[in-house]
């Protein structure tokens, strides 16, 4: 039998106040894999990382199975939640700032998540704080562990607040947006440290973001969200080799760069992100698509399989292929 | 090709430095460099893109080009008159040629006035016409911008973040300017937007033959907008040259490696490794000779000592790197191994 899938998924789905906010979201994330999660403000991206933690909103209301290596997250319990919270899942943010508290050093707050966790003195809890700063890239020579987070610069910050994640060797990083605030400079070294982490500590990470260059260069394997379902599915080269998601598409085609002439009309994707309080019967981005037909209004079947390990909720997959396979991105990954 | 394009805006030797506290009593008085000797030339109708790290003076030199901060020396002139030497209503008749458009859609707008209002704000400032008129160009605004008449009777928060930014583009344009400047004006947006918001702005322009000074951290989107690019590092502009020339090889070692970090859907990036080290100096206390040098591969004792000049390398394209033609030089070399490869 293979070892359990770090995280399993079934079938979760939230709604707030009435409104659907989650459909049915299944997926599972292997041990020391990468998993990106792409999609629009709205699509449910974050709320699906908040699920995991047990951090819904108090009114929400979920349904669904979640599970790490195979045990069920007790994710409706709060006071279970504080036992897996840190300890076998981590999570870091986009702001860094926000993320860390600006009158603790940054030594009281790695050794604080590690004392809630662990029965340990102070002064061990500080050692090992000490420890995962190095780990991070803060030297403890440059970085005592007495610095406040108003003294470093949003990349350290950022390097902090994953030190804190990193503390207790969790299974899975969620990691929500964790460079979008950070220049591209920095970006790129903390994606590094983020492909370090999971190497030498066999983490599997959940890598939230918007930006297709950030999953292409750190993702081993891509979801696609929109309007609060996962709509493709695949391992990183072959969603980008064919991808098989109108929405994918539009989202591949409305990227400046080189194959785009200079100063061209880059395409749109028109409209904006639909309500989620109105239901649908067939496919939420339909009247945004460009490959759409009248099908498409017909309630949506279940995801299809395109090729192995590659799942789009799209009815028209060969058409969407067959428009944007000439395009430079698509044909950089065939 | 016909006559030579006008020189629209001037900026000669700008800069400006912000007092700060001393460390301790009687210790020297400390600045910030924001701006460092700028000088810069940009035609009419061109889209100058300036790109650079938070905290390179991008947004600083865009405020004193707004004249929303006085130079500590330099000059700027639009169209050959200097504006620093205005009277306060000479200046604001003059802003109807400058305007900006924002990077946060939500925040630049006034929660409590709904879209109509915002737009004709300007127009009601500036005399331009009486209650009917403004109305009536208030409604054309919102059409050339994509926006529908019933989106004017609503308030910002009932409108997504891209309409925000269409009332946005319609208040920089209400005032028919010469010169926009554009700060970050699609990084708050999600990315099925932006496309929508870049054809917006590259529209407009055209259409009234703006001159456009376009900022982002966004290469990408730079490359996509700008005629010429400069590329700012610690106050100072490092390389300044035609888009595509300074993309596809840049002379200055600091382009390179903010090319190099931009991450790409393609295979070739896949897990790479990033070629940067270490952040941004502190601009406060910035190193000597060039400014770059601390995180350069290329830096040995003259970057020290001296520091490098903007001058020409190669044909338009200027930098401020003592190696500049080595570099290019390696470049070069590099590239044809990678074609015969």
């Amino acid at each position: 039998m293979s070892p359990a899938n770090t995280l399993a998924i079934h079938d979760l789905t939230v709604s707030i106040g009435g409104t659907p906010i989650l459909k049915g979201v299944s997926f599972d994330v292997a041990p020391g894999q990468v998993m990106g999660l792409v999609g629009e403000s709205g699509s449910g991206k974050s709320m699906t990382a908040l699920a995991i933690m047990g951090l819904l909103p108090p009114k929400a209301e979920a349904s669904g199975d979640i599970r790490l290596q195979d045990v069920a997250v007790p994710w409706a319990d709060d006071a279970a939640m504080r036992k897996v919270r840190g300890r076998e899942v981590g999570m870091i943010f986009q702001e860094p700032m926000t993320a860390l508290n600006p009158l603790m050093t940054i030594g009281d707050q790695v050794a604080e998540t590690i004392r809630v966790h662990t029965k340990v003195s102070n002064s061990a809890a500080l050692e090992t704080a000490a420890r995962m700063l190095e780990r991070v890239g803060l030297s403890n020579e440059r970085f005592p562990l007495s610095r406040y987070p108003h003294e470093l610069s949003g990349g350290q910050r950022q390097r902090v607040a994953i030190a804190i994640a990193i503390a207790l060797t969790p299974k899975l990083l969620i990691a929500d947006e964790p460079t979008t605030a950070l220049d591209v400079t920095v970006q790129a070294q903390v994606l590094d440290l983020i492909a370090d982490l999971r190497r030498d500590l066999a983490m599997s990470v959940i890598l939230i973001t918007h930006d297709l260059g950030v999953v292409a260069n750190a993702a081993d394997r891509m979801m696609v969200m929109y309007a609060g379902r996962i709509v493709e599915e695949a391992p990183v080269e072959k969603l980008f080799a064919r991808p098989s998601h109108g929405y994918t598409a539009g989202l591949l085609q409305s990227l400046p760069g080189a194959q785009t002439g200079h100063r061209s009309v880059l395409n749109e994707i028109p409209g904006s992100v639909p309500r989620l309080d109105k239901p649908v019967a067939g496919c939420v981005y339909a009247p945004r698509c460009s490959f759409a037909t009248d099908a498409c209004a017909a309630p949506l079947p279940p995801a299809q399989l395109i090729e192995p390990q590659h799942t789009s909720r799209c009815i028209h997959p060969d058409r969407v292929y067959e428009g944007i396979r000439n395009t430079e991105i698509v044909s950089a990954w065939a | 090709m016909g006559m030579k394009p006008k020189q629209h805006l001037l900026l000669d030797k700008l800069s400006k430095a912000y007092p700060l506290g001393r460390k301790r009593p009687g210790a020297p008085k400390r600045f910030l460099q924001a701006v460092d000797q700028v000088s810069l030339e940009v035609a009419q109708g061109e889209t100058l893109g300036l790109v650079g790290e938070s905290g390179c003076g991008k947004s600083s030199l865009a405020r004193l080009i707004l004249q929303l901060e006085k130079p500590t020396s330099g000059t700027m002139a639009l169209d050959g008159i200097d504006l620093s030497t205005l009277r306060p209503k000479e200046l604001k008749a003059a802003r109807q040629r400058f305007q900006m458009i924002f990077q946060d859609p939500y925040a630049s707008l006034n929660p409590r006035m709904k879209a109509r209002a915002i737009i004709a704000e300007a127009l009601i400032n500036y005399r331009m016409g009486n209650a009917s008129e403004i109305r009536q160009r208030v409604e054309e605004l919102a059409q050339q911008v994509g926006l529908s008449p019933f989106h004017l009777d609503r308030f910002p928060h009932e409108l997504s973040g891209g309409q925000c930014q269409r009332i946005g583009i319609a208040r920089a344009i209400a005032l028919s300017p010469e010169l926009i400047v554009a700060d970050e004006p699609v990084s708050a947006l999600d990315v099925s937007i932006q496309a929508q918001i870049l054809n917006l702005i590259v529209r407009l322009q055209a259409q009234m033959g703006l001159t456009l000074i376009f900022i982002s951290h966004d290469l990408s989107v730079v490359s996509h907008v700008a005629d010429r690019v400069a590329v700012m590092y610690l106050g100072r502009i490092v390389e300044l040259g035609q888009t595509r020339q300074l993309f596809d090889r840049p002379a200055h070692p600091y382009t390179s490696t903010l090319l190099s970090a931009v991450p790409r859907p393609t295979p070739a990036g896949r897990h790479r490794r990033s070629e940067v080290t270490g952040e941004l100096p502190s601009p406060i206390d910035p190193p000597s000779g060039c400014h770059f040098r601390t995180r350069c591969s290329h830096a040995d004792a003259r970057c020290t000592q001296e520091v490098p000049a903007l001058r020409v390398i190669n044909g338009a394209q200027q930098a401020a790197c003592h190696h500049a033609e080595r570099i290019l030089a390696t470049l070069h070399q590099n590239n044809i191994e990678i074609d015969n490869a």
